[in-house]
């Protein structure tokens, strides 16, 4: 059987007709008894699972997915990656993800197509140029790679951009090693490497209550019968709250879908990230030639993973004005994901006030940068019961200290 | 593009509208005697139900009043919309029933 994959072990496979390919992970029945269970089969969710297992040696894992793996907010979002933070908290936290990006490739021997194509966000007036400013020495401060570039460098840069559109183009920052990488390779090479490390991925499988005696977390009953473990994680981005219900739990978390969009794919015309805040809209073009899209959060709480019509003609919109030779494309998909907001646009990584009972949510919409650090950070508190340095700051008490990293209004960047 | 009943102008398309989160939320006091986790509860945490959501919308582009509506997070349907100040109605057990069933949005 051909586990590792490899120039070498894809000839071998060709000759042989494909026959000799075992599945990327094991399907297992759950056990009764678990050192530790994850809720949750996206990225973060086996991202801790298998840090969990890499990093702590915590092998008798279970994660449980209600659906398929990788079938929300993972499959949903934009994929980009990228560190423009302003805080340093956050700089630290996102920069460390992106390192750990750089390198998943090879970690996870499973391609997830991270192209570091740059990633520019766009200055529209005066005002804009002063963020773009700040936000650009904010992140040569943190030690993140930041250029700013004016008007007449932005549109060097950039072929194609509209010459002359409604609100000029004045400027922009720059990220080089921001990009994108393919989403679901992202879930199927956690979930691979995890399961090879006898993580127990069990899909299908939707929590129906906590089991808690004394304050503290003993299992969780599911569509598959009782799972026990005295240290669960949470990682269920957009139905956090809803979750969190089930354990008695309120979280400061509002739930709204987020939209994207592909066109029809066309040949190579865009060969990076680009955001323009001013006109609500974020945009790129896939490996297979689809324009990407993104919009804004449909402001009202929703789980009905679908988005409205005003922010579509809104999101196209947007693009037009930058690109107006877009106008005859065609969308080919349109779709929402949930995404669970909270005040201050930084996340939750931490114990809950349930015993043994730890969260990763409150991504926002900017989850799936940080996949592999959210998933670094909920083992290790999990593992150790410490928060790990870079996710300290981010836990739920943050709102009873009133220690906000408010990111939400600081960076400038869609959230 | 949802329909929404503004209880002042009448059925409006959403674009009008704004959404103002949760309603009925009761400031705690006096405010000498209200702990750190009672101000953190009043400000930052909220129901964010999957299903019926009581909240407040502004009707922006029109009477500029605000008033309150029951409506459901999954099918997106408003079951009632109601005055700012005023209880909510309870759910009609026979308007329920014919309300159309949407299917439930898919796994996350």
């Amino acid at each position: 059987m051909t586990r590792r994959y490899s120039a070498l072990s894809l000839l071998r496979e060709g000759l042989n007709g494909q026959r000799g390919w075992e599945p990327a992970w094991r399907d297992p029945a759950p056990k009764a008894n678990y050192d530790a269970i994850v809720i949750g089969g996206g990225g973060h969710g086996l991202a801790t699972a298998y840090y969990l297992a890499k990093n702590h040696g915590l092998t008798n894992v279970a994660l449980i997915e209600r659906g398929w793996i990788g079938g929300g907010n993972t499959g949903r979002n934009t994929t980009i990656i990228r560190s423009n933070y302003f805080f340093p908290e956050s700089a630290a936290f996102y920069e460390f993800s992106v390192r750990l990006y750089e390198k998943l490739t090879d970690e996870l021997n499973y391609n997830i197509m991270f192209s570091q194509r740059g990633m520019w966000t766009l200055a529209h007036d005066r005002h804009g140029v002063e963020m773009a400013r700040r936000s650009a020495n904010a992140m040569l401060l943190n030690g993140i790679d930041a250029e700013y570039h004016d008007g007449p460098s932005v549109y060097a840069n950039i072929p194609g951009l509209n010459p002359n559109p409604r609100f000029p183009i004045l400027g922009g920052v720059n990220q080089p090693r921001g990009g994108s990488a393919r989403h679901d390779a992202v879930a199927w090479g956690y979930a691979r490497a995890a399961s090879a490390l006898g993580v127990d991925i069990i899909q299908n499988c939707e929590v129906q209550d906590f089991i808690i005696e004394g304050g503290q977390v003993r299992g969780v009953e599911t569509s598959h019968g009782t799972l026990r473990s005295d240290r669960i994680g949470m990682a269920v981005a957009g139905h956090s709250s809803v979750l969190a219900t089930k354990a008695g739990l309120r979280l400061p978390i509002s739930s709204y879908a987020l939209q994207a969009f592909v066109s029809e794919p066309v040949k190579p015309c865009l060969d990076t990230v680009i955001l323009s805040p001013a006109t609500g809209t974020y945009l790129s073009q896939s490996d297979k030639g689809e324009l990407v899209l993104g919009a804004g959060l449909d402001l009202y709480l929703s789980y009905a993973q679908r988005g409205n019509l005003p922010w579509m003609e809104r999101a196209a919109a947007g693009v037009l004005e930058l690109f107006p030779q877009f106008s005859r494309m065609r969308f080919l998909r349109q779709w929402a994901g949930i995404v669970d907001v909270v005040h201050d646009s930084t996340p939750i990584i931490g114990p809950t006030p349930v015993g043994g009972l730890y969260i990763n949510g409150g991504w926002g919409t900017g989850g799936f940068k940080a996949v592999p650090a959210g998933g670094w950070c909920l083992a290790h508190v999990m593992a150790t019961g410490q928060s790990h340095p870079l996710a300290s700051a981010f836990g739920l008490e943050r709102f009873e200290t009133g220690a906000m990293i408010d990111e939400a209004s600081a960076s400038g960047i869609a959230h | 593009m949802l329909l929404i009943d503004c209880p002042f102008c009448g059925p409006r398309a959403e674009i009008e509208f704004r959404c103002g989160g949760e309603s009925h939320i009761q400031r705690p006091g006096p405010h000498t005697q209200v702990s750190d986790a009672e101000w953190a509860d009043y400000l930052f945490f909220r129901e964010n139900p999957k299903g019926e959501h009581r909240e407040r919308w502004f009707h922006a582009a029109g009477c500029r009043r605000w008033f309150n509506a029951a409506r459901d997070t999954v099918t997106h349907r408003f079951r009632v919309t109601y005055k700012m100040g005023d209880a909510c109605p309870e759910a009609d057990e026979n308007a329920a029933s014919e309300a159309p069933v949407v299917p439930q949005g898919g796994v996350v």
